[in-house]
Formats: structure tokens, sequence, C-alpha cells
């Protein structure tokens, strides 16, 4: 008897299908929740799920759109890449926008689509879509399995390469034969491909020369980006920074790498970022970018852009360097490593007369724009009073997750961070819809954290069916809805630009706390500036989901702002 | 200033490969204006020459974005002066060409060709050289009945006593590229 099960368990753990094979692996690289949506082509994964329910956690969202999504807050969230699993066809298709926004906002994720029969390819057999093909553009790497026996190490490799080097999405399309026939199991963490170096060697040459031109600078000036949360170097940024005196904007993918009250913290770069962070990249001598990637929405006209200063790229993706602005310096390097081989180097220093502009900037932006959207003079509630609100009530610690548009652009200017990995947004490519499954699959990453939607009255529409993810698993995610009844980012540029033509952009919406009761989910809506300080406690302390509705300025724009393709120094306060 | 660039990419010998290179061209609206892939001296090691007509400064991020790939091992990319290279053509002609009294031999002497095949009905003329030779080739064929014309993508060899193997740490093609060879490359 004994023998007959050990038998059995042996071969268990032998030989096994290509679906169990993969399930094993997932358990393994210790992945134990995965978002995703089943159909044909991915049944059998799904059927070998089934055994492994206790040590995988499978949150079926309502859209592969947004499972996919959900695994970006995921990852985002919690700093490992998040888990997909979508069927062949039109599963496989809805996942490209996410593919897309994780490609180019470095997110690793790991998504598995099932794909029809290997005989059935080409055929244009029921649900094939060349997946491998289409999405090709928008992964980091991606590959086709069509023998179970390959899907150990197929995995193996997916994991090593989403998560190493600059992180990015990585697509699996197994094939239904592959997932039913059996093979050996064997696993094997990959720990290195040979035509891939994800991280660079420091060059200590580099960061000699970076150090002698941070030392020697008058008016230096750190951007940073993502790559500082990334690569975990939010310490080192802060002693870099504290060390050299040296004030320090970041880009919103940065945002919550260092803490919004630090002293060296000067604020938000780009198109609707702060004055002195922008006006003042012109009067920089040396500016030190930091795992940051020069986006147009950030830079303006490039050729424009810092011209007066020596650069250093302190970056981890060799193709980065140049692409936008000439690197002086290039320090190629993941970030922690980089700043920990400049600390030693540099000497300390202050500026504070250069600090004192950024200062000054700030006080002429504080009159001119601040002051009027934290503390409006109008009755029309502003977003940047809810935000405002909601920061001082949570203490800056909850993950605010945001959508596309101008409450995007007002929840980065004024929501306040202490922690890292607490603004999740969709950056580079700014896909509307983001927020909401994205703010779901960040609780799920980080569930002893605040996780608080912040969405527009027309992003929340691109992907509410998540709602039904929330009756579902009962995550709590606090929604807020800032309705200004119009695509508001995009009105905001037909009033200025384009004569006030509002061309489709005004917003006929429906109830949505009818909707939100449909699922469940408690609500109120505020629409005079009395009711809103007891809703928002109401909000934020209530057990489990709440939507909160604020009804805003109809006509609010968001300023600072850079007209595009203009200098920054165009920069706008009115 | 656009030139003529030739790229010389090794890559795994994976399927899609060349459809993951082939986008970073179409992304930024470059015209490939050939291409070919075979074996390199390494068995398991693919070789891609491609050649386009570009400025210096993109055809620098097109090749960082190959090099990117998760399967691309190096890519380098050179302007004419630093390859030795050729394209081989074929021209078919019709034997009624020889007919009307024209010499294709002559032709086939003077521009450095030969004669593939003789046929009944056509003659099949092979020309290996650079563009510009073949062209030469073809504008004096053309008048006198030519069938068909092929010319290959460009085969290019760096014009160094160097090989790619020299930028691999391992003689069997090393586990990683050697960290002098990444950095020769990006910081020149
Ligand atoms: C999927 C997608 N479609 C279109 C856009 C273009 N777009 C950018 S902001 C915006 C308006 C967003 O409106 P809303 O969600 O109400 O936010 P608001 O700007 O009003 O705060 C639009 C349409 C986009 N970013 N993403
Ligand atoms: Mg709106």
């Amino acid at each position: 008897m004994e023998t007959a099960t050990k038998k059995k368990n042996k071969i268990d753990s032998a030989t096994v299908s290509g679906s169990k094979a993969l399930i094993m692996a997932l358990i393994e690289e210790g992945v134990n929740t995965i978002f995703g949506y089943p159909g044909g082509a991915i049944m059998p994964v799904y059927d070998a799920l089934f055994d492994y329910q206790d040590q995988i956690h499978h949150i079926l969202t309502r859209h592969e759109q947004g499972a996919i999504h959900a695994a970006q807050g995921f990852a985002r969230a919690k700093g490992i890449p998040g888990v997909v699993f979508a069927t062949s066809g039109p599963g496989a298709t809805n996942l490209i926008t996410g593919l897309a926004d994780a490609m180019i906002d470095s997110t690793p994720l790991v998504c598995i689509t099932g794909q029809v029969a290997s005989p059935l390819l080409g055929t244009d057999a029921f649900q094939e879509t060349d997946v491998v093909g289409i999405s090709m553009p928008v992964t980091k790497w991606n590959h086709q399995v069509t023998r179970a026996e390959e899907i150990p190490d197929a995995l193996a490799k997916s994991f090593y390469v989403a998560k190493s080097g600059r992180p990015g999405p990585v697509l699996l399309d197994i094939t239904k034969d592959a997932q039913i026939e059996s093979c050996t199991y064997q696993y094997t963490p990959c720990k290195e491909v040979r035509s891939y170096h994800p991280i660079p060697s420091l060059d200590d040459e580099m960061v000699n020369q970076a150090a002698e031109l941070i030392n020697n600078a008058k008016r230096p000036y750190v951007l940073f980006g993502q790559g500082v949360i990334l690569s975990h170097a939010e310490e080192e940024l802060k002693e870099f920074i504290e060390k050299t005196g040296i004030p320090a904007a970041w880009t919103i993918l940065g945002l919550s790498a260092l803490s919004s009250d630090h002293p060296l913290n000067v604020g938000m770069l780009g198109m609707h970022g702060n004055y002195g962070p922008n006006l003042l990249s012109d009067e920089a001598d040396v500016v030190i970018a930091i795992g940051m990637r020069f986006d147009d929405r950030v830079t303006g006209k490039v050729s424009e852009y810092i011209k007066q200063a020596k650069v250093i790229h302190l970056e981890i993706d060799p193709s980065e360097i140049d692409k936008i602005i000439k690197a002086d310096v290039p320090v190629l390097g993941d970030a922690k490593t980089s700043l920990r081989a400049l600390i030693e180097k540099v000497k300390p220093n202050q500026h504070p007369k250069w600090l004192q502009r950024f200062k000054d900037c700030y006080e002429l932006e504080y009159e001119k724009v601040i002051k009027e959207e934290l503390y409006p003079s109008t009755d029309l509630i502003s977003m940047g009073e809810v935000i405002r609100l909601i920061s001082e009530k949570t203490d800056g610690n909850s993950i605010v997750v945001t959508d596309v548009g101008q409450h995007q652009m007002v929840a980065c200017r004024y929501a306040r961070f202490l922690k890292s990995k607490s603004n999740i947004t969709s950056g580079g490519l700014g896909t509307m819809g983001f927020c909401l499954p994205a703010a779901i699959g960040a609780k799920f990453g980080a569930p002893d954290r605040l996780v608080i939607a912040v969405i527009g009255d027309g992003g929340f529409q691109m992907t509410l069916q998540e709602l039904g993810t929330i009756f579902q698993t009962k995550v709590d995610v606090k929604i807020l809805i800032l309705n200004n009844q119009y695509l508001g980012m995009v009105r905001q540029w037909q009033q200025l630009f384009f004569d006030k033509r509002y061309s489709a952009t005004e917003m006929i919406n429906p109830d949505f706390q009818t909707i939100a009761r449909g699922y469940g989910i408690e609500s109120i809506k505020v629409e005079e500036r009395d009711n809103l300080d007891k809703a928002v406690d109401d909000f934020l302390n209530h057990k489990g989901s709440y939507l909160l509705e604020v009804i805003v300025g109809k006509e609010n724009n968001v300023f600072p702002m850079v007209p595009s393709g203009a200098p920054v120094a165009e920069i706008r306060l009115e | 200033m656009e030139k003529d660039f030739t790229l010389i990419v090794f890559s795994e010998n994976h399927v899609g490969v060349l459809q993951r290179i082939t986008t970073i061209f179409t992304r930024r609206g470059i015209n490939i204006e050939s291409i070919t892939v075979s074996q390199s001296e390494l068995r398991d090691v693919h070789r891609y020459n491609i050649v386009v007509t570009e400025t210096e400064e993109r055809i620098q991020k097109v090749v960082k974005q190959i090099e990117k790939q998760i399967e691309v091992l190096r890519a380098w990319y050179y302007p004419k002066e630093k390859i030795l290279y050729q394209e081989i053509a074929l021209y078919k002609m019709s034997v009624d060409a020889v007919k009307n009294g024209v010499s294709l031999e002559d032709i086939v002497k003077e521009n450095n060709a030969r004669i593939l095949t003789v046929e009944s009905d056509f003659i099949v003329i092979e020309k290996t050289g650079h563009k510009e030779e073949t062209q030469a080739l073809y504008e004096q064929l053309q008048p006198h009945g030519l069938l068909e014309f092929v010319r290959s993508g460009r085969v290019a060899l760096m014009n160094s006593q160097k090989q790619f193997k020299d930028y691999l740490k391992a003689p069997e093609l090393g586990k990683r590229i050697s960290e002098e060879a990444v950095r020769e490359y990006r910081y020149k």
C-alpha cells in the first residue's frame, strides 16, 4: 500500500501533462496570484489549475484587458512579475493594450495564452490568431511552445527575461496539444541567456567623470524616473542628493521614489509638472538623469531642452543612451549600483542659492495656480481639493492609482507620498481604462495598504466591468470618480488650442451610483463642498470597496502647462 | 547626411527573430534595401546583413534597439569603406539575342561575368560584384531580350582580422559578450 502511494507520487511529479507542468513551474517561480479569463484553447491549463487552488489564487476578471492591467497594478505595487492567463484569438488580442502599456512603462509581466493545436496553426482555425506576430512589437520577448516538454524551460526563461535588466512584458503562447501532451517535469530556474546582457557592468571611468562634473557643478539638477523604483535605489537616491545637496525632480513614473516632504524634492517634470522644475531645467549646468528616458512629455521641444547643461545619464538600457538627449557621460548599469558608486566619489556640498530658485518658483506657482486649486474661492469643487483632503487624511500612506486625463495630472501633482511604489499610473502609453483594474491588482499585490483609484468619468466607463471582479473577490478598492462631465483633458486642449470647439468631448453620463449598487458597492455622490469632508471620511474608513463620486468644475483646467511641442521654458501658469 | 550602411547582426537561429529585427525599421519608417540571412562561421549562430540608406545618427539608434532584442547576440553597422562585400545577379536572355547578331560572349567578357548555362531557347549569365556593376550589365543586356533578372542582397565581411568570436568570452560561443566589446561599441 505504502509503496503504491509512493510510486504514484513519483509518477505524478515526473510525468505530467504540459498544463500541469506549467502550473508546477509557476509555483516554483513563487507565483500565488494569477489574473485571467478562460476559453477553449486554454481549458487544459484551467483544468490543471483546479487542483492547485490552495496554492494559486486565480482572479477571474471581466475582460482580458482588465486581467492584464490588474497584473500590471500587482507588479507595480509588489515589485514582482504579474501573471496573466488568456485564451487564443480574442482573449489574446484583448491583451494587446496592456502589453503595450507594460512595455513602455517597463512593467514585468508573464502572459500565458492558449493557442490552437499545433497541426491547425496557420489554417485560420477557430479562434486562431498569430499572437506571437501581433504581440512582437509590444513584448520584451515572446515565444510559442508547441511541445509539452518545452514548457518548464520556456516558463523559466519568461520569468528571467521579464524581471531582469529593464523589466518588461513577456508572452508565452502554448498550443493546446502541448498543454495536453505528457512530458517529464523538471524545473531549473533560468539564470542567464547567452544572447542577453541584462545589466551592463559599471564603468569606473564613467563614474569618475560623472563625479568630477558633479563636484564642479554650480547648478546641478537631478531628474529621476521609475528606474529608481525598479532597481530598489530609493535609499541611494536620497543619500546621493543629501550628500551633494542637489535638487531633484521626478517624472510621473518616478513619483513616490522620494518622499514628497523631502526638502530636496522640488516636484514634477513635464507638460503639467511644476513651474520651477520645468523652467529651471534651462539654467542647470549639470543634469543628472537617473532611470528616466526623456519622454517628449518631459522634454517639450527636444532641440531646446537642457542645451546648456552637461548631461550625465544613469541608465540600465543602452538603447536609451543618446536616444533623445545626448549624454555627455553615460553611466550604464543598475541605478542602485551606479548611485552607490557615485556616492563614494562625490563631495559633500550644498547649493542653497540654487535651491532657493526652486522655492521662489514654487511661491509664484502657489500664488497663481496651487492655492486656487487646493482651496478654491468659487463654489465649484476642484479636483485638487479632493486629492488634498485624501492626502491629508491618509498622511500620504496610501497607494494612489490613477487613470488618464486631468484627474491623473492633478493627482500626480497634489497627492503626497511617503513610501515608494505608491503611485501607479499609465505613463508612457496613457491608457484610459487602466486605473480600475490596476487598482484591483495593486490591492492583491499590497493587501495591507489602502488603495485608492482616482478615475475620470470617461476612463471609468472604459473598464467599469471590473466592478464585477470587485464584487466576486470582495477586494477592497476605494474608487474616486472625479466627474467633470467631459473628456476633460481633451476638452482643455480644445479650449486652449482649438477655439473652444468641443468636438465629441461632452459626456452624458449614466448614474454611477446605480451602477455601483448593481455590483453591491456602497457609494456617495458629492456636489457641494459642505458635504465633501465627511464624504471623504466615509470613503476612506469604509470597510470594503466604496465609490465616491465628486462633481467637479466642468471647465476647470490643469495648469501649469507646457503647450505641446513648445520648449519647457514656455510653461504657462494660466 | 544619408549614407549607405551595412548592418551585421548575429542572432540565435530562432523563429521570429527576423520579424523582431525588421519591425525596428518599420517603426521608424526606414526602408530596408536588402537583407540576407545565413548561418555564420559559428554553426548555431545566424548572421544578417542588412543594407539601408540612412543618417548615421538614426542607424546608431536602430542598431542599439536591434541589439536590445533578447535573441540578438551582437549588432554593428559599417559604412561601405569598412566592409568587403558582393552581390550576385542572374540574367536570363532569350537565344533570339544571339540569332540577331548580338555577341553575348563579348558582353560577358567585358563585364567579367560568366555564362551559367546555355539551354535550347535561353542563356543564363551570372555576375558577381557591387550593385553599380551588376546594374551596368543589366543596362547593357536589357535592350537585347532580357527575360528575367534577379539580384541578391549584399553579403558582407568586416574589413579586418577580427571575427565575431573575438567579441565573446569563451571560444565556444561564450556565455556572454565580453565587457570590453560592449564598452567599445557602446561608448564609441
Ligand atoms: C484608450 C484611450 N483613448 C483615448 C485617449 C485620449 N484621452 C486622453 S485624456 C482623455 C480624456 C479623459 O477623460 P476623463 O476620463 O473623463 O478624465 P478627465 O480628463 O476629464 O479628468 C482622452 C479621451 C486615451 N488617453 N486613451
Ligand atoms: Mg472627465
